[in-house]
Order: structure tokens, then C-alpha cells, then sequence
């Protein structure tokens, strides 16, 4: 009787470690409370000097079969004081992967990104832009797609289908930065009548040959950049309408690791309605180790953009130079200092920012950002961001 | 600065093939312990390092578990915890190969380092910043500076291959309760934040002990004491502490290894760009 107590008692507790041995989950995520101050006076009484907002992300994972199967699920939100556009839920991931060798499936919502040079991300186009979160476009909405992934020795080779077509958020009409006609995401407009249940395709090669890393990639669906058109709400107020057109895309990211040196080039030829286009950027990063004796180090960025068609409201960097110093202490906080300028070579209009983080205690990590617009003429397409210098303040606590 | 590493190359081969017929003609000297004589500094400490490489081949891949105490020198200490995998190479003209997971901070939760590590010229090193989903190449010619901002440079944690030093055997002399060969080596690749480093390595198992580092004005700067060997498939020795003292600004780090797995079937596909981004 005892005997089989104990034997029950081994069984129940091998079921319930059963499971935990079976599979591995984890939880992480953070909550950011943001506090933006804006140097001018806005062009609409309703857009505010001072705006606080929240962001918050988690991630669950689980991982079984030995780590060759997971799942990953990551919803992100934004609580905005003012703007109810940037007031937003998004899943970032929410996908299934299943390894086998060489070969990587994946079915769901994810992040993908193309590219290497540090300005413009020309040829980054799997992912929709998160305008709100970033107008500098480095924040992405996730993706709803299906993916196969092969590793070989004669490089790797990426297929995506992609069967839902997320639209570009734009911040509300309380919103800053902001253009000062404001986006009317009620009326976007599509080229293809199948809307947003456009299928898109995309492929990618890439491979890495001693110095070299290269990678080619074709997109072929709705283009992610809408064009801006002039419009009327339906009370005869101007606006802004999305149009999104079929674009067919080819492009190529070539990077050169030498030494502290890296040298960067994207490029990509485009067709979209009658057109057919190029547009490239490039560049060097040189890092110098160790300055002044101590163990911080300062690289230092150039970058030039260029746009076949010139300057456009689609592109403003056509003829563009970027320049960027970044310092990183190498410290216990990691704490690091970016700081660059992108000037437009026709008009002299200038875009200033910096960046600096530093973590504070084991779990906080405090970003502080400042953009400033300068010399913009009314000509340029970021003229009506001009009056939106502003600084930046988060502090994001992680668990 | 290719040609110099090459003309390095060329140099440390033609020492590596004259260094065993100087041992032959040593014989007649040799040790109890079947080294090159101690008349034979060069040779015999040549020798003590290929030892310690030859008791540890056939690994083959392998996976861990780190944490990293830093503690600066007023005591306040910050906590690192990373997975790490590697992968053996058997080409003497490679290093090994290796991909390290951060998980402590929670701010760098999922960042990745894959390294193709290489013998002299700077090794094939990429980053992957889970944030923005991004593989980024970078350089690797920073081998002196601090990783993740520990007492331990880059270097310190590269693979210990034979060709990357020359050596040069000093004294057998006790070290705790083994006896150790005492070899100085000295950085034949570039950026090396030292000009040389002092190694304890048992008479035994032939595992290092201690190792001092000398910096490049050839005063001490660290010292790295290596505890709680355990014994791997009867054959491969791994040490679970290993402490890093910096003499200069009294800052020292901790790293403790656990869950220790070999020959998990890990192949080149887990290290590669592709896998870096699925890394956990």
C-alpha cells in the first residue's frame, strides 16, 4: 500500500514536471512613461506644448521540441495624453516557428529587417513604418506573414508571403510632430481593388564572403510609402489621403567590414504606376577604440541619400548627407551618446538630433532624445515640422 | 594591414614547423614529463600550450549557461546572465566559433554576439539587436575593450588557439596543491591590449590556473584565477569560476559557468546569421 503511494505519488509528480520538461516559456516585457516638451508653439491651438504618454510591451515565449518549435507572442500599446492616433495597440510578433536543420518556417505577425546603413533605410520593406511611435521611421508594426528560411553553404535564402497589408499611422490632429495639414486615414486610397488583402511576395539572398556581406532582395505588392494627396474632409477642411500604388521592387545591401572601418551601400530600383526609378544611399563607419585612455570608443557616420527623381513628398532625402558621432562608454550603465545631422544638399534645410542612454540600476534604462529642425524653406517637404523641435524623455523599467 | 597579418602568419608557421625539430634535437635533454628541456624555453613552452590544446580536442560543440558578477571598487556589483554555444573547429587555420546570448540586464534581453573567430586577422564577429530585428556586421579590431563593460577585454574571451601567441617557458614552480608550468606568452595578432601574459598551467590535466595580463606598457593589469574544474565525458576539463582582478582601478568580475552540455548536435546552421536572429 505504501509502496504504491509512493509509485503514485512518482507518477503525479513525473506528469506534472512532465510539461515544464517538455516545453521552456518566458516572460519579459517593460512599461516606458514618456514626457515630450516642444520648443515652439504649435500651429494649432490644439496641439499641446507638453504631452506624457505610456508605452508598454510583453513577450511570451514558448519553446519546445528541444527549442525547434516555438511561439512567440509580443503585443506592444501606447497610452497618448493628447493624441488619440498615437494611442495605439499593436502586435509586434504573434507567430509559430518551426526549425528543422537548415530550415526555418514561420506562420503569424513578425518584424523583418533589410539593410544596413544607418540613415535611411531604403531597402527595409517588409514591415510597415510605426510613424507615431517614431517619426524617424525606425519603429515597425508587425507583419502578418508566412515565411520559409533556408540556411545553405551557398548562402541564405528567405520567401515571404504576405497576405495583409498594415496602413502607415499618422498622428491625430492634436498630435506633434505633425504635418499641418493633417493625414485623413478615412479616406486612404488603393491602386490594387483588392485593398489590404493584396497578397504580397517577397524573397531575399544573402551571404557572407570574407569581408563582404551582400544581400539581394525582391518585393513585389502595395508599396509601404503611401504618396500624400491633396484632399477635403466632408466638412470641406483640407487634408492629407494615403494612396497606396503596386510597387515591384529590386535591391541590394553590400557591406564591407575592414579593419574599424565599414563601408555601406543600399540601393534599390523601384516601378510604381508609370514610373521606374533608383534610389541609393552609402557611406562609412570608423570606430576608434579606446579614446583618451579610457575604455569609451567614438565612431563616427557618414552617409549620402540620393533619390533619382529629386526631392518629392514621398522621399524628402534626395540629395541628402547625413553625419554622426556615436560615444559608448563601455560602462556597467552602457551608457551611449548618438548625435547626427542630416542636411539637404539643394536647400540647406537641416535635421539635428541626439540621443542619449544610459541604464540605470540593474532593471531601468533612461533615453533621452532632442530633435531640432532648421532652414527648412516652404519648399521642403518637411517645412511643416519645422515649428516641432523637441525633447524627449523616457525611462522604461524591464521585467 | 592585410599583408602584415599575413606576413605574421607566414612568420608564426615557419616557427611552428622549425620549434619541433629544435624539440627533436632537444631529446637528449628532455624531461621526465616528455617536454622540450627547460634549456629549451621556447620550445618547451610551445609544447606545454599544444598539450593543453591536443587533452581538449574532439569537444565538439557545446552549451552553457553564464553569470557575471561585476564589482566596482566601492563593492556595488551588476549582474550579467547569458547562454552560451560554440562549436569546435578542427582546421588549424580557424578558431572556433560561438554564439552568446544575453538574457540579465532585462534592457538587453535577447541581444546576440555570433563570432567565426579566426587565428591572426581579426575575427568574423555580428550583432543582433532584438529590438529592431537587426544582424549588424561589426568590427572586430576592438579586442582590448571591455565586454559589456566587465573587466574582461574581447581577447580574454576569444578561443585560446596555439598559433595566436608565442610562447616562452619561465619555471615550474607549486601552485596550490598542483605543480604548474609557468610560460609567457606574447599576442601575435593585432590590437592586443597586451604585450604579454604570464600563465600558470598544471603539470596534471594541463588546464591554466592562473594567467596575468601585462598591459602595453608592460606593467600588470589583471590577473585571472581559474577554480572548479570539472571533468567533461571523462576527458574534456571545464573551469566553473573564473575571477577577474584589475590591479589599476581595484574593479573585479565574476564569471560562474553552469549546465554544461557537449556534443548536442549543434551544427554550422546554429552558427550562422539566420540563427542569430532566432537565438534565445
Amino acid at each position: 500500500m505504501k509502496k504504491s503511494l509512493v509509485g503514485w505519488a512518482s507518477i503525479a509528480l513525473a506528469c506534472a514536471a512532465g510539461p515544464a520538461h517538455a516545453g521552456e516559456f518566458e516572460f519579459t516585457g517593460y512599461v516606458e512613461p514618456e514626457l515630450q516638451l516642444f520648443l515652439q508653439k504649435a500651429s494649432k491651438p490644439e496641439q499641446p506644448r507638453a504631452n506624457m504618454s505610456v508605452a508598454g510591451e510583453v513577450s511570451a515565449k514558448y519553446f519546445w521540441d528541444d527549442g525547434d518549435q516555438s511561439f512567440v507572442a509580443t503585443p506592444f500599446m501606447r497610452l497618448d495624453m493628447h493624441d488619440n492616433k498615437r494611442t495605439h495597440v499593436d502586435l509586434r510578433a504573434f507567430k509559430y516557428a518551426y526549425i528543422d536543420g537548415a530550415w526555418e518556417f514561420r506562420a503569424g505577425v513578425d518584424k523583418v529587417f533589410w539593410g544596413v546603413t544607418e540613415a535611411a533605410h531604403l531597402v527595409d520593406i517588409i514591415n510597415q513604418t510605426d510613424v507615431v511611435e517614431d517619426a524617424r521611421g525606425r519603429e515597425k508594426l508587425g507583419q502578418p506573414l508566412v515565411s520559409l528560411s533556408t540556411y545553405q553553404q551557398w548562402g541564405t535564402v528567405d520567401l515571404y508571403v504576405l497576405p495583409w497589408f498594415r496602413e502607415r499611422l499618422f498622428p491625430g490632429a492634436n498630435g506633434r510632430p505633425a504635418t499641418d495639414i493633417p493625414v485623413d486615414t478615412s479616406q486612404t486610397k488603393f491602386e490594387s481593388g483588392q485593398k489590404q488583402h493584396h497578397v504580397d511576395f517577397a524573397a531575399r539572398y544573402s551571404n557572407t564572403f570574407d569581408i563582404w556581406d551582400v544581400g539581394l532582395g525582391y518585393f513585389r505588392g502595395t508599396g509601404r510609402n503611401p504618396i500624400l494627396i491633396p484632399g477635403l474632409t466632408s466638412g470641406g477642411s483640407p487634408v492629407l489621403i494615403p494612396y497606396y500604388v503596386q510597387i515591384d521592387q529590386l535591391s541590394t545591401d553590400i557591406q564591407a567590414t575592414k579593419g574599424a572601418w565599414l563601408y555601406k551601400f543600399e540601393g534599390l530600383w523601384r516601378k510604381e504606376l508609370n514610373d521606374r526609378y533608383l534610389q541609393g544611399t552609402g557611406g562609412i563607419e570608423y570606430t576608434l577604440y579606446g579614446i583618451f585612455d579610457t575604455p569609451s570608443d567614438l565612431g563616427i557616420v557618414a552617409e549620402y541619400i540620393w533619390d533619382e527623381r529629386g526631392a518629392n513628398p514621398q522621399n524628402p532625402f534626395a540629395n541628402d548627407i547625413f553625419a554622426g558621432v556615436r560615444w559608448t562608454a563601455n560602462d556597467i550603465a552602457d551608457t551611449s551618446l548618438l548625435t547626427g545631422a542630416v542636411v539637404d544638399m539643394d536647400t540647406q534645410a537641416t535635421f539635428f538630433s541626439a540621443e542619449f542612454e544610459k541604464r540605470l540600476g540593474q532593471n531601468y534604462r533612461l533615453s533621452v532624445e532632442a530633435r531640432l529642425f532648421a532652414g527648412q524653406p516652404a519648399s521642403d517637404p518637411y517645412y511643416t515640422l519645422k515649428d516641432d523641435d523637441f525633447l524627449q524623455i523616457r525611462l522604461a523599467r524591464y521585467f | 594591414m592585410p599583408f602584415v597579418s599575413s606576413a605574421l602568419r607566414q612568420s608564426a608557421h615557419a616557427f611552428v614547423i622549425v620549434l619541433p625539430l629544435m624539440g627533436l634535437a632537444a631529446t637528449a635533454h628532455a624531461q621526465a614529463d616528455g617536454l622540450p628541456g627547460t634549456d629549451q624555453p621556447v620550445a618547451r613552452g610551445l609544447a606545454i600550450a599544444q598539450e593543453t590544446d591536443s587533452r581538449d580536442k574532439g569537444w565538439g560543440d557545446a552549451e552553457a549557461d553564464m553569470e557575471m558578477v561585476l564589482t566596482n571598487a566601492h563593492g556595488d556589483t551588476s549582474t550579467r546572465e547569458l547562454r552560451s554555444y560554440s562549436l569546435e573547429r578542427t582546421d588549424p587555420e580557424e578558431g572556433d566559433w560561438s554564439l552568446i546570448v544575453f538574457n540579465k540586464p532585462r534592457d538587453v534581453d535577447g541581444t546576440a554576439l555570433l563570432t567565426h573567430a579566426k587565428i591572426l586577422e581579426p575575427d568574423d564577429q555580428w550583432l543582433y539587436l532584438p529590438a529592431v530585428k537587426r544582424v549588424k556586421r561589426i568590427s572586430s579590431v576592438n579586442k582590448s575593450g571591455p565586454f559589456v563593460g566587465s573587466e574582461f577585454a574581447f581577447e580574454d574571451f576569444s578561443s585560446s588557439e596555439v598559433g595566436k601567441y608565442s610562447y616562452k617557458w619561465l619555471r615550474d614552480e607549486p601552485c596550490g596543491d598542483l605543480t604548474c608550468h609557468v610560460v609567457e606568452r606574447k599576442p601575435l595578432y593585432e590590437h592586443s591590449g597586451y604585450t604579454r601574459q604570464v600563465v600558470w598551467t598544471d603539470t596534471t590535466d594541463y588546464q591554466p590556473r592562473k594567467i596575468d595580463y601585462y598591459d602595453r606598457k608592460d606593467a600588470l593589469l589583471k590577473t585571472l584565477t581559474f577554480s572548479d574544474y570539472r571533468l567533461y565525458e571523462d576527458k574534456f576539463w571545464r573551469a566553473h569560476d573564473l575571477y577577474m582582478v584589475n590591479h589599476n582601478n581595484k574593479k573585479a568580475t565574476r564569471l560562474t559557468w553552469k549546465n554544461y552540455k557537449f556534443h548536442e548536435g549543434l551544427t554550422e546552421a546554429d552558427f550562422s546569421t539566420a540563427a542569430l536572429k532566432r537565438a534565445r
